[in-house]
């Protein structure tokens, strides 16, 4: 994992100092509200419903079972002993006081944390591959360059005050599990016929409004170029998006308005003035961030173990939880290990002080003591032997957070909505509970196989319903809260925009709308079909008609 | 006098007017002021005899004009003022940006509009040189603004080296 080394802990120090000072003059009265909105969201406070919301960045999902356990502290100490992993690898406190903020990033420091750029009109925490590193199909970790750009994108002077905010995502892996193609700008890695590694660069991408898929601004870029060709992304970007109208200010409208032609070749041309310039990266450089990200101590190890099998045999849950929240590791004899946070009746990403402390100690025990936070509101156990599997199973349902439901129905990303968003209009944690209750049975779950249900609360789609295989988004009928329901969204490399299914539908309707549609899938379904690709070949009409049919 | 400050954060003395958009040319070389600062539109068609004429001529840039405007006829000006007609609209960080490392201008930049001390940092980090801030009280505590931090990450224009590079050295 990084470690900060002296300049980061000394900007990190001034940045705690400047906020501090920014919130003593705006309670003071001598900063106006105004002034002082974009200077508390470029710190990750924003005011919401019933009270400030802080969102914490957790720098490409990497985390410590230090910080967590300091996490654990600060939800306790400054807000009412909970949070919330965001499905962008952030984490909200939703009770801080505005005034006491200053003091939780003095604490969030200490341990190498912060809230930097997590909201407001500028470059947001940098996202990835939860598996980066560990997983048993990747092309090239993606860690280091997700360092790389986030020490770029942190204070960088020039897209402090962009025309609407701006995401990055890197992708190593072969399967896309960073929605890679619905960031702003999103970057796979990739090598050339010399074994060189680069990126491809898409660009306009994101959900939203108006969601749009990423085009491809640049098939290969070579690494050595990635910080300058992503300053004439952004200088461009900076100088030429839509100020006039807030729903029409990200890069995408940019790019569709331009076409991607035109829009590559004003960046080609902004480029030519940068390229070889000081930004341009150095093999010592890389060589400083990968030397970060090295394997820890793995032991030489089998990658079967005789207990594990007995287990598998005689444990049911046990076998459940195996087959699905532990993943193939590149190692022999390790696995990665997701914690599902979606137990029923939990609120999808929600955590608890307790629980925090607890995953910080099975981090320790089981796993290097570093862990992962997932776009899909999870936690990740990277580094964990085969053999230990049993016990930390054992360990992690006393805490209920051994929920075999990961790639499932009930593993619902869910954005806070209603309950606690100002933004929201409709609530959308009572939606995912009220869909887990009816579906909490494993057998079930798992006849339904691989499928993603994705719900926002409104518009701004936090909870990436577009491309959920199943989405439901809350709008706003008359006063009312009612909910579309699109499906054939997938966030994968094959990334779609799912399809509205027809007129929204009350709460309370919204369970027995997921069953019919299910049943739909469940006639049509192919033999190893799971229900994206069943979706693909039958198409929206079978499912049009079973919902809306008429009951004589 | 009004003030303004510069990036040693001292405190200068600014006798300069700010022409509007509209203002035609004998309006300018009529006007009572030897220090004018005119629009990028009168500062194209008649800077030569502007600049003629005894006065001190600078030109401002508003937000949506563009560096590439002014680069053949930057070095005539006294200085280039980039206006801030909103503290939120970023623009001007880039087209200082442009000026100084696409046109290679090394005059003054003054940041004009709605300056404020919390973003002085990152003005003078793009190539600001000269800060006329919208509230010109406590302008004594204002100059912290110009060292929130005492470096930065990236290459910019007041420190092209990125400071892994700074580091590596
Ligand atoms: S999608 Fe809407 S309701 Fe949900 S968190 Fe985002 S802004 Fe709030």
């Amino acid at each position: 994992m990084y470690q900060y080394d002296e300049y980061d802990h000394q900007m990190l120090a001034e940045r705690v100092a400047q906020y501090r000072d920014q919130t003593r003059r705006f309670l003071a009265g001598e900063l106006e509200s105004a002034q002082f909105l974009p200077l508390r969201l470029q710190n990750g406070l924003y005011i919401q419903r019933l009270a400030p919301m802080l969102r914490v960045a957790i720098p490409y999902g990497c985390l410590s079972a230090v910080q967590l356990r300091k996490l654990a502290w600060i939800s306790r100490h400054f807000d009412k002993g909970y949070a919330h992993f965001s499905t962008r690898q952030n984490i909200q406190f939703n009770w801080p006081k505005l005034e006491e903020v200053p003091d939780i990033l003095e604490e969030l420091a200490k341990v190498q944390m912060h809230a930097i750029q997590t909201s407001g009109n500028c470059i947001r925490n940098t996202t990835t591959d939860q598996f980066a590193g560990v997983a048993s199909d990747e092309l090239e970790d993606s860690r280091p360059w997700c360092e790389i750009i986030r020490q770029w994108s942190t204070f960088h002077p020039e897209f402090a005050h962009l025309p609407r905010k701006f995401k990055i995502a890197v992708c190593g892996t072969r399967k896309d599990q960073a929605a890679t193609q619905v960031h702003d700008i999103g970057l796979y890695l990739r090598k050339d016929a010399n074994g060189e590694t680069g990126f491809q660069v898409l660009v306009g991408g994101g959900l939203g409004r108006t969601p749009v898929i990423g085009q491809v601004i640049r098939e290969f870029l070579p690494w050595q170029h990635l910080l300058s060709y992503l300053d004439a992304i952004m200088r461009i970007y900076n100088l030429e998006g839509r100020r006039d109208n807030k729903y029409k200010a990200r890069i995408k409208i940019l790019v569709k308005e331009l076409g991607i032609d035109t829009f590559r070749e004003k960046v080609e041309q902004e480029w030519q003035h940068s390229i070889n310039g000081p930004a341009t990266l150095t093999l010592d450089e890389v060589s400083r961030c990968k030397a970060f990200f090295t394997d820890p101590a793995y032991e030489e190890l089998e990658d079967s173990n005789k207990a594990v099998q007995d287990r598998l045999g005689s444990d049911l849950l046990f076998s459940h939880w195996m087959e699905r929240n532990v993943a193939a590791h590149k190692k022999p004899g390790y696995r990665i290990v997701t914690l599902c946070l979606k137990a029923t009746g939990n609120a999808p990403g929600d955590i608890t002080a307790e629980q925090m402390e607890f995953v910080a100690d099975l981090a320790e025990k089981f796993s290097f003591a570093e862990l992962r936070v997932t776009h899909e509101q999870n936690l990740v156990l990277t580094d964990v032997r085969l053999a230990d599997t049993p016990a930390l199973f054992d360990a992690l349902k006393q805490e209920y957070l051994a929920t075999p439901y990961t790639g499932l129905l009930n593993d619902i990303i869910c954005c806070p909505g209603g309950d606690f968003c100002s933004l929201a209009n409709a609530k959308s944690i009572p939606i995912a509970e009220s869909i887990q209750r009816r579906f909490d049975n494993f057998e079930v779950q798992r006849k339904i196989g691989n499928i993603t249900l994705n719900i926002s609360g409104c518009m701004n789609a936090c909870g990436h319903h577009h491309v959920g295989n199943i989405g439901i988004l809350g709008v706003d009928k008359k006063g009312e809260e009612f909910y579309q329901v699109t499906l054939g969204g997938s966030s994968d490399h094959d990334t779609s925009l799912g399809k509205v299914l027809g007129p929204a539908f009350a709460q309370d309707e919204i369970p027995e709308v997921i069953s019919k549609i299910l049943d739909v899938f469940e006639v049509h379904r192919q033999e190893g079909e799971n229900f994206i690709e069943t979706f693909r070949r039958i198409g929206m009409d079978p499912f049009k008609e079973r919902v809306y049919a008429k009951v004589d | 006098m009004p003030k303004l400050i510069d990036l040693q954060g001292q405190v200068l003395d600014n006798p300069w007017v700010l022409l509007e958009k509209d203002t035609a040319a004998d309006m300018a070389a009529s006007h009572e002021s030897m220090h004018l600062i005119v629009p990028l539109q009168l500062w194209l068609s008649s800077f030569e005899s502007l600049t003629g004429s005894g006065k001190q001529i600078a030109v401002w840039l508003d937000s949506d004009e563009t560096a590439g405007s002014i680069a053949d006829s930057a070095d005539k000006a006294a200085f280039i003022a980039l206006n801030f007609p909103g503290f939120m609209d970023g623009r001007a960080y880039s087209t200082a940006v442009a000026l100084r490392k696409h046109h290679g201008f090394t005059g003054e930049i003054r940041a004009i509009g709605d300056v404020l001390r919390d973003q002085l940092f990152y003005m003078r980090r793009c190539g600001f040189s000269t800060f006329d801030l919208k509230d010109s009280v406590k302008l004594e505590d204002a100059c912290k603004g110009l060292k929130d931090f005492s470096t930065s990450y990236t290459s910019t224009t007041e420190e092209p080296l990125p400071l892994f590079k700074r580091k590596q050295a």
